[in-house]
């Protein structure tokens, strides 16, 4: 990421001839990789969730468990809540740096990944409750792909969480704030900010909601 | 000779500044660096899984055979297939991806140079890591195995992973394969797939992205299109056998059992994931060779390509149909029989697009004034022996005439015809045909074709009577026969015929050695081409175009040397030989300033990390196993935050910078006068 970050900041910088020249299709380089990388990112989704629903149902011999049988749907709906609500904050940071307001951006880039560590947190507390109870990774496939999906989605919101600090550290090391050519950062976080959270709400109505 | 300003941002390391050497191909983040790279260690790992044949033919020549123990056998047949699908025929067709993409398009470079790199070293370590298992891995009998000897085969052939490129499970799973040596594959495939993705990330934005002014979709090269269609077949289907090893690995590391029927996982399951990548990844294998063949077949017939859009959409809905094919790799297996029917029905229709490739390559040579160049001979190979391997192909599409020659040496046949005759010959037409871009040499042609008539000769002899083996009932992946079925006189006939391969490789490296020391000079435009990359000097300058060109219409480059007679024929014009010669000396003496992107070291310490996270997880129940894995982490991530640190780019000034003047802050680094390549000079402007 970081990567592409610099390649066109350099870039927007001049008029030279760069090896970066002018985009063809008028769509940033980094923009356009991004939006492939999520295209994947949906087959990757669609896989697991396909896996989960192949096995959910399946019988495992007497004594099998489910993970239906463990869900707290009012928990989760908080949770998913906080996900969806930080969504929501991306964009007003987004919308807070198209206007030049960088405190504002400041804040709502701290303030989303504040939700994002909520969310994980909630599954965390929410995987732990489930293995006290008795279901583990291991318990049977249904289980195993339960976690599995979760897990993904849950790494995927860390690395969000993890590139929201790293602008918002940018932009509180820097006086001036983020740059016109971050801003595309922000932009490229907030794309992949959002593919997180539609997977969520798929994953929340095909996995908790529909049993 | 290259002179480097220091940089204004300290990073951790000193900025890399070596242009020339090892150190210049460590760091390097140049398209046609990278291509070398991947070139040569494509190059070697096709010598690696050539060798592993060999050794499998001698186990067979004979009934009997006793060369080679059954786990021997069972690791030979798993890492050739392996080599050469994901270490040879990907690699080597990024590296003309890595090449040719940016020349083609009339570009610098690809869209993410660095990333670029990261995806070589990834790809590197990748088939590092899987044959390291000969050292690391072992491969000890399953409790209770059907393996004569039973034991662990400790030797270290014994210990390479044995479970098939496709690493069926449950037969990959922890009961049957209960050693580490499997992990190595599973694990090693897991890399691989990180580098294909962020390299067709890479080629898909180049594509739309960086075309020069006037390179409108439908006036790219063929070449460039069948990159575009490799490049999301791996999009697609990548992260689909990303979570099937997944699972594999927490089968194998976590105790789930996900494909264990015993205890209500799926083995079918694993068979529909792997395949639904596995039938797209054939496409990956192909289309590049097809592109390849779509580029020399019309230069060698001086004709323009016939049917450019058809080529084109065709093979679009090649790879569109290839999506739903992937159910007739597994039609001896237990699904539906309405299922067995549409897929049967959908394998047909992909007959339907190949065959619209067929006939327009045939349309293009027909009426040609054909040149029988080494690279048209490979072609025309390619196009012959794909017709026989598809053909049997479509044979495998009707279900019960498929459940007859299921793991069969019939389909051993068919997809050698389709894999060696295809894209092998294809890949040997591109390597012959670019030679002369590469190096700026020719090479030797008599050689060139002793190496086609050889290859195609041997490849016949090998792989034309496995069909007949097959259809008698000769099964794959069986590392005996017995005397009695009568086997013998084909099998000592297919390793002859192996052997005949081996031997025209070796005329070819010969060829390649020598060509590129004492070859023939190079003339400009040595084929009388049709594409931007022979607008430019050749060997290719750093920077590529010394003027950015501009394209108006298909086979621009075409166009200006050829005009067209009352009845259609192509004339060459008189003043196109001048104009090759002034194109080219303008795109080698560049006025402008030209920047270039600027190397790097941390690519490499990204593709290291890469492989020490992977030995972690294989290892994670030892105590050294968690702290590799957090180096591995820290080293990925650390470079990715690196490189953000380091300048992105560094200027090319035709003029060259006096290393005396002391209004430059520069330095001289090796100092070079006899070879003289661009002068670079570090600038960090921002």
């Amino acid at each position: 990421m970081t990567d592409i970050a610099h390649d066109d900041l350099d870039e927007a910088a001049g008029e030279h001839d760069s090896h970066g020249h002018h985009e063809s299709t008028g769509v940033d380089n980094r923009k356009l990789g991004m939006w492939f990388f999520l295209s994947s990112e949906f087959l990757f989704f669609g896989t697991l969730i396909t896996n989960y629903l192949i096995f959910k149902g399946r019988d495992f011999g007497p004594g099998s468990i489910y993970p239906v049988e463990f869900y707290d749907i009012p928990f989760t709906s908080i949770s998913s809540f906080v996900l969806l609500m930080s969504s929501l904050t991306m964009v007003l940071a987004h919308a807070a740096l198209a206007r030049g307001d960088q405190n504002q951006t400041r804040t709502w880039l701290a303030a989303t990944a504040m939700l994002g560590l909520v969310f994980v947190s909630g599954q965390f507390f929410e995987f732990t409750e489930f293995v006290l109870e008795g279901l583990k990774l291991s318990s049977n496939p249904a289980a195993s792909a339960f976690y599995l999906l979760t897990g993904f989605h849950g790494i995927h919101v860390v690395v969000g969480v993890v590139l929201l600090l790293s602008l918002w550290g940018k932009s509180v090391r820097q006086p001036e704030g983020l740059s016109p050519e971050q801003g595309l950062n922000v932009e490229l976080v907030g794309l992949y900010w959002h593919f997180v959270d539609i997977i969520w709400i798929v994953i929340f109505v095909v996995v908790y909601l529909i049993q | 000779m290259a002179t480097i300003a220091p940089p204004r941002t300290p990073t951790v390391f000193k900025r890399p500044q070596s242009t020339t050497g090892f150190w210049s191909w460590i760091t390097t983040v140049d398209h046609k660096k990278i291509a070398i790279l991947y070139g040569y260690t494509a190059f070697s790992f096709f010598i690696i899984g050539g060798v592993e044949a060999l050794l499998l033919r001698i186990q067979l020549a004979g009934p009997d055979g006793t060369f080679l123990t059954a786990a021997q056998y069972n690791g030979l047949f798993t890492t050739h297939a392996v080599t050469m699908i994901f270490l040879f025929v990907m690699p080597m067709a990024s590296a003309f991806f890595n090449y040719l993409l940016p020349l083609m398009l009339g570009a610098r470079d690809v869209a993410f140079p660095r990333m670029n790199a990261v995806s070589y070293w990834i790809f590197l370590f990748g088939g590092i890591f899987i044959y390291s298992s000969i050292i690391f891995g072992t491969n000890p009998a399953p409790v209770g195995g059907n393996l004569p000897g039973g034991a662990l085969d400790a030797s270290p052939l014994g210990s390479i992973p044995g479970g098939g490129w496709f690493l069926y499970a449950p037969n990959s799973g922890p009961q049957f394969s209960p050693g580490t040596s499997i992990d190595y594959a599973v694990l090693g495939l897991q890399i691989l797939g990180v580098a294909s993705l962020i390299s067709s990330v890479n080629f898909i934005v180049t594509i739309f992205n960086m075309r020069t002014k006037g390179m409108r979709l439908l006036r790219m090269p063929v070449f460039v299109w069948m990159t575009m269609i490799v490049a999301f077949l791996l999009l697609f289907s990548l992260p689909i056998i990303a979570i099937a090893l997944f699972m594999l690995t927490t089968d194998r590391q976590f105790g789930t059992v996900f494909f264990e029927a015993a205890s209500g996982g799926d083995p079918i399951l694993w068979q529909n994931l792997f395949w639904l990548f596995g039938h797209p990844e054939v496409y990956v294998l192909i289309l590049p060779a097809m592109g390849i063949v779509s580029e020399v077949l019309p230069v060698f017939s001086r004709k323009p390509l016939f049917g450019y859009p058809a080529i084109v959409f065709a093979g679009g809905a090649i790879a569109f149909l290839g999506f739903g094919v992937w159910a007739h790799h597994m039609l001896a297996s237990d699904i539906p029989t309405v299922a067995q029917a549409a897929f049967g029905l959908s394998t047909m229709t992909i007959a339907i697009p190949t065959g619209i490739k067929i006939f327009n390559w045939i349309a293009t040579i027909w009426g040609g004034r054909i040149r029988l160049t080494t690279p048209m001979l490979f072609s025309l190979g390619f196009v012959a022996l794909f017709v026989i391997g598809g053909l049997s192909g479509v044979t495998h599409a009707v279900v019960p005439s498929d459940w007859q020659q299921t793991d069969t040496y019939y389909i051993v046949a068919h997809l050698h015809y389709v894999l060696f005759g295809g894209a092998i010959f294809g890949l040997f037409s591109g390597i012959y045909y670019w030679f002369p871009k590469l190096t700026g040499r020719m090479y030797n042609e008599r050689l060139g074709q002793i190496h086609f008539g050889l290859m195609f000769f041997g490849m016949n002899l090998t792989f034309g009577p496995m069909h007949w083996l097959g259809l008698q009932g000769m099964v794959r992946r069986t590392w005996v026969y017995s005397a009695d079925t009568g086997l013998g006189p084909w099998n000592l006939v297919v390793t002859i015929g192996s052997f005949v391969i081996a031997t025209s490789i070796l005329v070819f490296m010969f060829n390649w050695t020598w060509s590129k020391r004492k070859g023939e000079i190079a003339p400009n435009d040595p084929w009388d081409a049709r594409t931007l990359e022979w607008t430019i000097p050749s060997p290719t300058p750093e920077y590529n175009f010394g003027v950015k060109p501009t394209v108006t219409v298909l086979d621009d480059f075409w166009h200006q040397k050829y005009d067209e007679d009352d009845e259609g024929r192509a004339v060459r014009r008189p003043e196109a030989d001048e104009l090759v010669d002034q194109l080219i000396e303008a795109n080698g003496n560049p006025e402008t300033e030209i920047r270039l992107p600027a190397p790097s070291y941390f690519p490499i310490i990204a593709g290291f990390g890469m492989m020490l996270l992977a030995y972690g997880i294989i290892y994670h129940t030892r105590p050294w196993g968690i702290p590799l894995i957090v180096i591995g982490i820290l080293m990925l991530v650390s470079s990715l935050l690196g490189w953000g640190g380091e300048p992105v780019e560094e200027v090319h000034e035709d003029a060259g910078v006096d290393p005396t003047d002391p209004e430059s802050d520069t330095e001289v680094v090796n100092p070079d006068p006899e070879s003289a390549p661009p002068e670079l000079v570090g600038v960090d402007d921002r």
